[in-house]
Parts: C-alpha cells; structure tokens; sequence
C-alpha cells in the first residue's frame, strides 16, 4: 500500500494547478455539442432534409474519412453530432493524455518530483493521481456533455451513449499518456509519441470507415477513436462497446507500473548512451544547432506526412466506390462528375494536411520561449550570435520544416492517387500545387507565434489558442451562422481549394504578406526586449 | 589605467520590482574583481545588463569602451560569460556544447580545451540531462576558460563544484590573471573571493555600498578591544566610531571603527594601558556587516 502514499495530495495539488484550464476544456466540449444540435435542429425542419442531408454525407468520401459514416440516417442526434464523433473523441483523448504526461512526465523533468519524492510519496503515486485527474476529468466531461445534450432536446439513452464514448476515448489516451510518459524522458517527447498514437489511431478509422465495399471495416475496430465511434450513440448506443476501452486502460496503466518498477526517477525506459566528445565541424552556427534540435520531430513529422499523403491519394482512387445508390450517382453528377468528386476530396485533405503542418509550425515557433526560459538562450546571446541570428534560425526551421512537410505530403498523394488512375504525369504536379497553396495560411499562423514571441513573450502560447479558434471557425463558423467577417478572421478560409477549385492569386499574395509582416515585426519587437 | 567595465547610475525594475537602484561599478583592465551580495540583490541583474541580455532604464553603461546593447555581438566576440544556471541541451554531450559555444564566440584554444577537461576531470562524451549539476557546471566553464578572450563574466562559477574542483577553478583564474585576463567574479564563496580577488565591490537592494582593495574595505570595518587600564577609563563614550562599549571597573570592551582607532588608542593610552588585545575584523564580519544590515529590511518587506 506504501507504494501509493501521497497520491491524494497530488491529486489535490494537480485539480489546483489545473482549476482553470479543466473547467475551461470541459465547457468548450459541451458548448460544441450542444451548439451543433441546437444548429442542427434550426437547419433540418423537415426528416426530409435530415435524410438528405445524412446521404450526401456519407456519399462523400472526403467527409467520410474525415468524420466518419453516419449509421442512421434519419437520426438526428446521430447526424447533428456527427463531425463530433470521431473528431471530438480525438480531442478528448488529447485532452486527457496531455493531463497525464503533465502531472507525471513534466513534474519529473522540472525535477518538482524528486522534491516531492524526498518526503513521503510512494512509487505510483504521481502516477495514480495524474490517472485519477485524467479520467475524473473525462468522466465528469462525458456526463454534463450527455445532460447538456439531453437538455437541447434529444433523448436519455443516446445522450448518455454519446457522452460516454467521449469518456472513453478519453480513458483509452489517459493510458496511453501512462505509458509514453515513461518510455521518453522529455515531457515534450511524451506528448510527441501521444499524438502519434492519436493521429494512427485516427488514420486506422479512416481506413476503415472509407472501405467502400466493406472489406477493410476491421481496421476501425484496432482504434480506440474507432471503439468510440462503434457505440453508435443515437444508433443504437451499444454503450457495451466501452468495455474494450476500459481494458485497453487497464492493460496500459500494467504495463506503465511495470515500467515504473524498472526504471529509476527522472530516467526513461532507453538508457542514454554517450556521444561524440568533439563536435562535428558543421555544429558551428545557430542555424546548425537548431537543426539539430528539431532535426528529430521532423523526421517523425515528415514520416508521418508521407505515410498520410500516401493513404489519401490511395482512398481518392477508390472514390468511384462509394458512389452505388442511384440518388448519390445522381448527386456525383451534380458535383461534377467522379473527376470532380476525387478532386473535392482530395482538396479537403491537402487543407487538413495544411492544418496538421501549422500544428509543427507552432511547435516549432514555440521553441524559441522554451530555449529562452529554460536559460539555453542566453549562453548563445552572449557569444557572438545576435539576436536576429538565433530568432531567425528557429523561425527558418519552422518555416521551411512546414514547407516541407506540406510538399512531402502533396508528393506521396499525387504518387499514390496518380499511380492508381494512372496519370501520374497529371497528379503529382497538381497534388505539389494543392500543397504548396497551403503554405501561406500555414507561415501566417506560425507568424503569430513569432510576433507574440517578440512583442509578448509570455502569451506566446496563445499560438494555440489562435491556432484552435480557426479550428472552430472552419468547422462550426457556417453550422453556427457566425457573421461573414468573422469566418473570414480564419486564414485557413482564404486558401484557394485545390486540386479542381478555382486558384485566385489575390488571397495568396495577402496571406503570404501578412504573415512576412508579422515575422518582420516579431524581429523588430524581439531585439528590443529584455532576454529571460 | 583603463577600465574593461564602466556602470554609473545604472536603474533596471522589473513591474514593481526596482532590481538596480543607482548602481555604479568599475572594473579595471587586468584585474580580478569580486562581485558580492547577499540574494536578490541584483549581481545577476547587473551581469545581464553588461551582456546586452537586458536593457538598463537609466545611467550608462560601457563593457570594452563599447555599448553592450548595440554592439553585443561584436562585444561578445571579445568576452566568456558563464552564467548561473546553467542548461544543456539534453541531446548534446558536453564536449559539443563547449565546441559549438567556443566557435561561436570565434575559436577556441584546443589545447587549453583538452588541458582543462583533464584538469577539471570532465567527461565530455555524456549528454546534456545526463549531467550532474556540478558537471553542468564544469562544462560551463571549460567552455568559457578555454578562450583566450579579453574578459572573462563569472556568474556563481563554483556554485555546485566539490572543495576539489573549486582549488581546480582558483588555480585555473590565478593563471589567466598573470595573462593580464580581466576577471569580473560574482560569487558567495568569501575564502575564494579573498584568494583571488585585487578589488571588490559589495553590492545591496541595488546599490553598491562599497567598493575598493580587502584592506580598504577592513579599513572600515571595526576592530574589536579588549583592555586592562591603570586608572578608570574616562571620555570613551563621547568618543566617535565607539560602538558595544563596556566598562566593569578598569576593564574595557568595544568596537571601534578602525577609522578611529588612532583617537580611540590615545584616549586608552591616557589612562595607562596594562593590557591590550586588538583583534582585526575577519572578512566574514566584513561582508556579514553588509549582509546583515540587510536583515530588518527583508522582514520588513516580507511582512508587507
Ligand atoms: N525576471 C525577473 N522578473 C522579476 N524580478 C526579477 C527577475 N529577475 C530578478 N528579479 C528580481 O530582481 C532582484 C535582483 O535579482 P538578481 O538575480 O540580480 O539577484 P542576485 O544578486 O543575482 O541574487 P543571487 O545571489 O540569489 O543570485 C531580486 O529581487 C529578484 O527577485
Ligand atoms: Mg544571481
């Protein structure tokens, strides 16, 4: 029992930390649920349109790899909350792996733990208590979600189906959060190798939720994100499903105390093992050293991305399949044919790709206020490096990393989608320029790091706060009747749509300014302010 | 003689914080200058605006007869800084980071690189996290000592080294001093700060308060008296720098500012000395005096 002393003060200590920031997720979820039905129920008067509305959706292959398939048509909680399902369940599981790496991982790193492990604290206690928060959080989460949900109109059983998989989206990460908190050593790394997790688990359900012909569906059943979306709330809700999550959970937090027991404090599972003695001759600017400090996410992104463009280009060439009821061959003319219909969604998943790549651009731009309060800058500053110099070689790297990572994604779907329609020759020269269309919004939101980084370097990761609210915008600014000029606040709303959408230089050319703009004057701002 | 640091009036807050209250600090070219204070009172504060690193709000400031806010760069070239704190990157072995920061201030002394690792028994083939705090440090400082830079900026250089490193570390300085090498050394350390140290400044909520050789500075510290008289003492008490004065019939004790202990002898030579023991002021009661002023203050501040 010694082995879990002092798991409720942490657990007391973590609910302080964290009184603002839980709360605040858990509103953001429910306000997004309940607002989708309160729209929906606005938008769909008649079950005709309902109806309609939910075949559309799920002849369109690019919704339904993004979002899932809807499994009753005529439901209307099912089809108000569909962009919800799957895509909220993966912030769930975001949400709650983030909050167990930070009360284990993190601590341990800052080295708060060890202070905290010299006095009375057993083992598993950061742990258990960071599982406790984790989950507590979700659960509490799931819940009001289902009675807010219940509160717009739609039925017990369902509600309580839909927040629940929610909850359990959530349990399945806060395990996995468990045990990447102890393989790495960098509480970075861990969140790193949490969203890797997420972002497989919810390519393995788009894999299986677009098998046209059905014989990939199993794929769904190997993610967690695709356990949630199988509860079929509003369809069903087989909320035994949520068995397999909870011993996914358990099996996970196993093998993270097994982990624990084999490894001291502070240490990963990999042992470090020495290094060069002497630099090589190249690690002589700043530009090299950062090089060599995003070098490693890159690589993982840039695999990543290749991986993704491939299977998108692959699912674009299957997208004929889809199209078998005679109302949707119907619709496919209407959209222009199974060209234009390709083309629509392989447009849509070059703009998830560009919101993807903003996320490394971020990360990347957000480096520079972690080398700067953890103290590496300064050492630098105070050699012959000048400010402009050390700024410039992370914003480089954030820039041309997202480059990067757009054109090797662009590559991969325009080999995959050319090789399967046969014109190669055709796909991948315009996949290169749907991809490279991205780039603009793309360096503006990572401009907006780099200008709160010089002008208010303790906002700076109001990025992601930024970054989220264009999320929001692009996903629920039309369901939510938000005013024009709010929506066009999203600079991801003015990227040309490509491949077959018509390509404007206009917008471009303002995205591409604005955000040279706001790296000029992050420059500016950085070399007049105080260093620490 | 020319000064390698030049700082008058120097203000820095930070919000509400007034870190640097008029502070004034010369630094001579080839001298080893010891930088002391209790906590907080704005040494490193100091050494951040010498570095360009923070921007003074008023007075003036001149590092190498250059101005460290506009011509940093250049300036740094010229100088090593070892801070505080220090951080490695967690993926980079020691012998890098001391290679890639020697580069960066323009080339380091490869032989002296090799010859300090040995000295100060540093493996370089470990990995920033991997590193103990006190071997964080030692890579710190064979970084910024294997340059043969004008001007060497020590931030607590020896906070964490074992009893070992630290006669490493005095040796190491004893030699850059005969290389005209200026040194400006903040540090806590008192023994090391008297052994290595020409001049010193002692620095308070800001402010320096004093500043000057060791002897200078014992000049005006007091001098402890214990004295057996021929007939009873008379007029001491009247007398200025008299402080802790007691007299039990012909016995005296007290404190005298070492200023006046000319006029306080003839006053005790007066009434015939019998006996006289005079101790000096040990330097710890020289820096405690100013540390300890401090004390009320800090409740005070604390309390508010
Ligand atoms: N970044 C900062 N923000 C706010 N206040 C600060 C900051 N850095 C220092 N201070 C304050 O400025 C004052 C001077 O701090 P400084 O670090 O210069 O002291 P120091 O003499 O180096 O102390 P020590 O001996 O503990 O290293 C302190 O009151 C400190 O709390
Ligand atoms: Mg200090």
């Amino acid at each position: 029992m010694n082995d879990f002393v002092g798991t409720g003060t942490l657990v007391r200590l973590a609910l302080r930390r964290d009184r603002l920031l839980i709360p605040i997720w858990i509103v953001v979820f429910v306000i997004s649920a309940a607002g989708s039905v309160k729209a929906s129920i606005d938008l769909y008067s008649d079950q005709n349109a309902l109806v309609e509305a939910a075949r559309t959706s799920n002849a369109s292959p690019a919704l339904v790899s993004l979002y899932g398939r809807i499994f009753d048509e005529s439901s209307l909680g099912e089809v108000s909350l569909f962009k919800l399902t799957a895509f909220g369940a993966l912030l769930v599981g975001l949400l709650a792996g983030i909050l167990v790496v930070r009360h284990t991982r993190t601590e341990e790193e800052s080295g708060r733990l060890e202070l905290l492990s010299a006095g009375v604290l057993g083992r598993y206690a950061a742990l258990t208590a960071a599982l406790i928060v984790s989950a507590g959080t979700v659960i509490v989460l799931g819940l009001v979600t289902a009675l807010a949900l219940m509160g717009s109109g739609l039925d017990t059983k369902g509600s309580f189906a839909f927040g629940l998989m929610w909850a359990g989206a959530g349990l399945a990460f806060a395990g996995v959060g468990a045990v990447t908190a102890q393989v790495t050593e960098s509480a970075r790394a861990a969140n790193g190798l949490t969203a890797v997790v997420l972002g497989v688990a919810y390519v393995l359900r788009a894999i299986g939720d677009s098998s046209a012909d059905g014989s990939t569906q199993w794929v769904s059943w190997l993610s967690p994100i695709g356990w949630s979306q199988q509860v079929r709330a509003y369809a069903g809700d087989r909320i035994v499903v949520l068995l397999i999550p909870l011993v996914f959970l358990v099996v996970l937090i196993a093998a993270a105390t097994a982990l624990i027991r084999r490894r001291d404090l502070g240490a990963g599972l990999v042992p470090p093992c020495p290094g060069p003695p002497q630099a090589a001759a190249s690690l002589r600017s700043p530009l090299a050293l950062a090089w060599r400090l995003h070098r490693g996410s890159f690589y993982a992104w840039g695999f990543a991305f290749l991986l993704l463009g491939l299977l998108v280009g692959n699912i674009a060439s299957n997208v004929d399949g889809f199209v078998t009821s005679d109302s949707a061959k119907e619709m496919v003319q209407k959209l222009g044919g199974v060209e234009g219909i390709t083309d629509a969604f392989l447009a849509t998943e070059m703009g998830v790709m560009g919101l993807l790549a903003s996320a490394f651009g971020i990360q990347a731009a957000l480096r520079l206020r972690s080398e700067e309060t953890a103290l590496r800058a300064e050492p630098l500053l105070a050699t012959g490096v000048t400010r402009a110099r050390w700024l410039g070689s992370h914003v480089l790297m954030a820039l041309l990393g997202t480059g990067a990572l757009i054109l090797v994604a662009g590559l991969g779907s325009g080999i995959s989608s050319g090789a399967s329609l046969g014109n190669m020759g055709r796909q991948v020269p315009r996949m290169l320029g749907a991809a490279a269309v991205q780039l603009p919004a793309i360096w503006l939101v990572t401009a907006l790091v780099v200008i709160l980084f010089g002008f208010a370097p303790k906002l700076v990761t109001g990025g992601w706060v930024l970054y989220g609210v264009f999320l929001l915008i692009g996903q629920f600014g039309e369901i939510f009747n938000l005013p024009q000029w709010m929506i066009n606040l999203s600079p991801y709303g003015h990227t040309p749509r490509l491949p077959g959408g018509d390509f404007s230089v206009t917008p471009v050319l303002w995205l591409t300014a604005i955000a040279a703009a706001l790296t000029v004057a992050g420059f500016a701002t950085f070399r007049r302010r105080d260093i620490g | 003689m020319t000064s390698a640091i030049v700082v008058s009036g120097l203000h820095k807050s930070y919000g509400s914080t007034h870190a640097l209250d008029g502070l004034d600090l010369e630094v001579a070219t080839g001298e080893v200058h010891g930088f002391l204070g209790p906590n907080g009172a704005g040494k490193s504060t100091t050494i951040r605006v010498l570095l360009g690193l923070l921007r003074g709000d008023a007075g003036d400031v001149s590092l190498l007869g250059g101005d460290p806010w506009h011509d940093a760069a250049t300036l740094h070239r010229r100088l090593a800084y070892v801070p505080g704190d220090v951080n490695l990157w967690p993926n980079l072995t020691g012998g890098e980071v001391i290679d890639l920061l020697g580069r960066l201030r323009g080339g380091l002394d490869e032989k002296k690189r090799d010859d300090l690792l040995r000295r100060f028994d540093l493996d370089p083939t470990k990995k920033g996290r991997t590193y103990s705090k006190g071997n964080r440090q030692k890579v710190a400082l064979v970084a910024a000592l294997a340059s043969n830079v004008e001007l060497l900026i020590l931030d607590e250089p020896t906070s964490g080294l074992d009893p070992l490193m630290e006669e490493v570390f005095r040796q190491v300085i004893e030699e850059d001093k005969r290389e005209d090498r200026t040194v400006l050394l903040s540090s806590h350390i008192l023994s090391e700060v008297e052994a290595l140290c020409d001049r010193v400044s002692i620095i308070r909520r800001g402010k320096v308060v004093e500043t000057g050789t060791l002897s200078d500075l014992r000049h005006l510290t007091r001098t402890s008296i214990h004295a057996e008289l021929a007939g009873s003492p008379n007029g001491l008490a009247q007398l200025p720098g008299i402080h802790g004065l007691d007299v039990e019939g012909n016995r005296v004790r007290c404190e005298v500012d070492t200023a006046q202990l000319d006029a306080v002898m003839r006053q005790l030579s007066a009434s015939g000395i019998k006996s006289l023991v005079a101790q000096p002021p040990t330097l710890e009661e020289l820096f405690l005096r100013h540390y300890e002023d401090d004390v009320p203050a800090e409740a005070e501040a604390a309390v508010r």
